[in-house]
């Protein structure tokens, strides 16, 4: 029973670690870089909820879509202004752009609202799961966490194979300059793909906070960092990838944090990053990818 | 006349470079003599001289190699802590130089082994999968040394990962290592021309290594890693070369480092020490070893000038980083100095023709 009751903790985990892989997974898969910023979204849009509902007192619906409306004009303004004038220039300077930007937030957020943590009020308010005759407690956030990210994502495959600026970003991720060429306005979907990247780690913040509720300018950060692994893990690009990844990652961190030791499952998580990288680059559910010279 | 004043370029890195510590030297020393060093600035000496040293080690890789290694602070870490463990235990009984001597090559032997076992698996990959792997083993090693248990008893040495029970050891054992609280009751061994002293060895090695065919292939590697290829320069030796160099190094200073404090915790050596140096290396310019040296020593003694400067230090750093990024790689900037660059050129000379591919030259 403590299994079970740590396996679903994991995959409330994994869950919140899927939504923030899913924004990185398609900004590399169409912009080609990695936007190392987008773990500090999260730390963001945590921080408009935490002012609009659990100070404000608004609507917790409201406050998230608020949350969302304000990380995915971020996300589009980053863009613009620190990534869009590197397209083209090497990758070293773009990601030190990216570790910049990432910089610029967290020390933003701790000039704005100091370092001190915050304590964060759930936005679910439904009782918790008792399943087995009390035996195994399962909280609301956590059923709320896992429901949001599988409907996120079957909305998101639905987006990106079904309509057509979904059937645009992948023309844009498959050839950038050939799509321009079929009048597909790239600098339009690579914003949109910034947009909705971002506007799912205001979904992840307002429900890692949920559940984790200490809220400063760094807890996007380590989340970012895993969500990246993640990605890396069920393979880049693909958005089932980064999904499967996501979970197998949160029950990964949970079940070592449980049975083998807290201070190391950090360490344990990119110790499977490492072994990924090094057995199958590709990752999980990636496309194997060839060099043309 | 091309090779004339390539080899004058080279000179001049030469001379600017130890010039540079020359003036950095002579100026502590004379301040030193006039007694208007406070003992806030001498503290400060030691960690300006480490910081030099992994400057010039991240752009061994940043600026030569061409890759990002997001976790420098971690061979830091690793050599600070062979070579304080070695220093604190066996050196003890070692004559005081001898001791200090071992503890500077053991601690850069160990963090140059770290450097193989992190680069042989790191260097398959490239770019932005490179840069998050090096960062992982950071994280690794900082999660690792920070539960760390050592003690030793009659009965030999314990490990454990756990905590300070768990070591089983007997009551009259002693305690090396404490996890968090790390190495403590260091005997410390600070002396400022020591640290101009690697500085000095660094420079000369790094100076020749990249004026070397070697360092030559390097930067081939890094202009075009299939041209490279293709003209029979091994790709994963050279990188590796330079990779574990550069680790060595941070080794070195991770020691020099660690022996100006009383405590070494691994806390220390994370992830923002290493954004903190890759901001010395992006500031100086990436390649330059006369920036970097210029941009280690402002960026660690300015902060502790001005005070109240600190809580904005690291939001002016991450303005630093973005704003050099777009002015010496965006595209439209490049072309913008070009230009300008040219304009100024033309006026000067009246030659643009070989003034535009001068300015090329630079970029």
């Amino acid at each position: 029973m403590q299994f079970l009751s740590y396996l679903v903790r994991g995959i409330s985990l994994g869950s919140v670690y899927a939504l923030i892989a899913l924004g990185y997974t398609m900004v590399y898969g169409i912009a080609k870089m990695l936007n190392f910023a987008h773990g500090d979204i999260i730390m963001v849009g945590g921080y408009v909820v935490f002012f609009a509902f659990c100070q404000g007192g608004m609507n917790p619906w409201l406050a998230v879509i608020l949350a969302i409306a304000a990380c995915t004009l971020l996300g589009i303004t980053i863009e613009k202004v620190a990534y869009k004038p590197l397209r083209g220039a090497p990758s070293l300077a773009v990601l030190i752009t990216a570790i910049g930007v990432s910089y610029f937030l967290q020390n933003g957020a701790m000039l704005l609202w100091s370092s001190e943590p915050k304590s964060f009020t759930s936005v679910v308010s439904l009782p918790a799961l008792n399943l087995f005759g009390g035996k195994l407690q399962i909280s609301a956030e956590t059923l709320v966490t896992i429901a949001a990210s599988v409907v996120i994502m079957v909305a998101l495959i639905w987006f990106v194979n079904k309509t057509r600026p979904g059937h645009a970003m992948q023309a844009v991720s498959e050839d950038r300059g050939a799509a321009q060429l079929m009048g597909i306005n790239v600098n339009g979907i690579i914003s949109l793909t910034f947009a909705i990247g971002s506007g799912l780690a205001a979904i992840a913040g307002a429900l890692l906070l949920s559940s984790y509720p200490t809220l400063v300018p760094t807890t996007g950060a380590m989340p970012g960092i895993k969500a990246f692994v993640a990605a890396v893990f069920g393979g880049i690009g693909s958005i089932p990838g980064a999904f499967l990844g996501g979970i197998l990652l949160g029950i990964i961190e949970n079940l070592s944090k449980a049975y083998i030791s807290t201070q190391l499952s950090d360490a344990i998580v990119f110790l499977v990053l490492i072994v990924v990288l090094l057995v199958k680059p590709s990752g999980l559910l990636g496309k194997k990818q060839t060099v043309k010279v | 006349m091309a090779k004339n004043k390539k080899m004058n370029r080279t000179a001049r890195t030469y001379l600017t470079s130890f010039l540079l510590v020359a003036i950095f030297y002579g100026a502590v020393e004379l301040i030193k003599f006039s007694g208007h060093l406070t003992s806030k600035a001498t503290g400060l000496l030691i960690p300006v001289c480490a910081y030099i040293m992994m400057a010039i080690s991240l752009n061994l890789v940043v600026g030569f190699l061409g890759e990002l290694s997001l976790g420098h602070a971690a061979f830091m870490s690793a050599g600070a802590f062979v070579g304080v463990f070695f220093y604190n235990t066996a050196g003890a009984s070692l004559p005081g130089w001898l001791s200090v001597v071992l503890a500077f090559v053991i601690g850069g032997i160990a963090a140059g082994i770290f450097g193989v076992i992190v680069g042989v698996p790191v260097l398959r990959l490239s770019g932005d999968y490179l840069a998050i792997v090096t960062l992982a083993f950071g994280e690794i090693l900082k999660n690792v040394l920070n539960s760390l248990y050592i003690g030793v008893d009659s009965a030999g040495v314990h490990f454990s990962l756990k905590d300070q029970f768990s070591l089983n050891m007997e009551p009259t054992g002693k305690v090396l290592m404490k996890g968090a609280m790390g190495i403590t009751g260091i005997k410390k061994f600070s002396y400022f021309s020591v640290g101009i002293l690697l500085i000095v060895l660094t420079l000369i090695f790094v100076l020749n290594l990249m004026n070397s065919r070697a360092g030559r292939a390097i930067t081939a590697i890094r202009d075009d890693e299939i041209a490279a290829k293709s003209v029979g320069i091994n790709l994963t030796s050279y990188k590796l070369m330079a990779f574990v160099s550069s680790a060595v190094i941070a080794g070195l200073s991770g020691v020099l480092y660690a022996l100006n404090f009383a405590s070494l915790v691994a806390k220390k050596f994370d992830y923002n020490l290493s954004i903190n140096i890759l901001v010395m290396v992006v500031l100086g310019g990436m390649g330059s070893i006369p920036g970097a040296i210029v941009a280690a020593v402002i960026l660690t003694v300015l902060p502790e000038m001005l005070r109240g400067f600190s809580q904005y230090r690291m939001f002016i750093y991450s303005i630093v980083l973005i704003v050099m990024m777009l002015f010496n790689r965006a595209p439209a900037f490049v072309a913008w100095r070009q230009r300008l660059g040219l304009k100024i050129h033309t006026k000067k000379n009246g030659n643009s023709g070989s003034t535009a591919e001068d300015g090329k030259k630079e970029e």
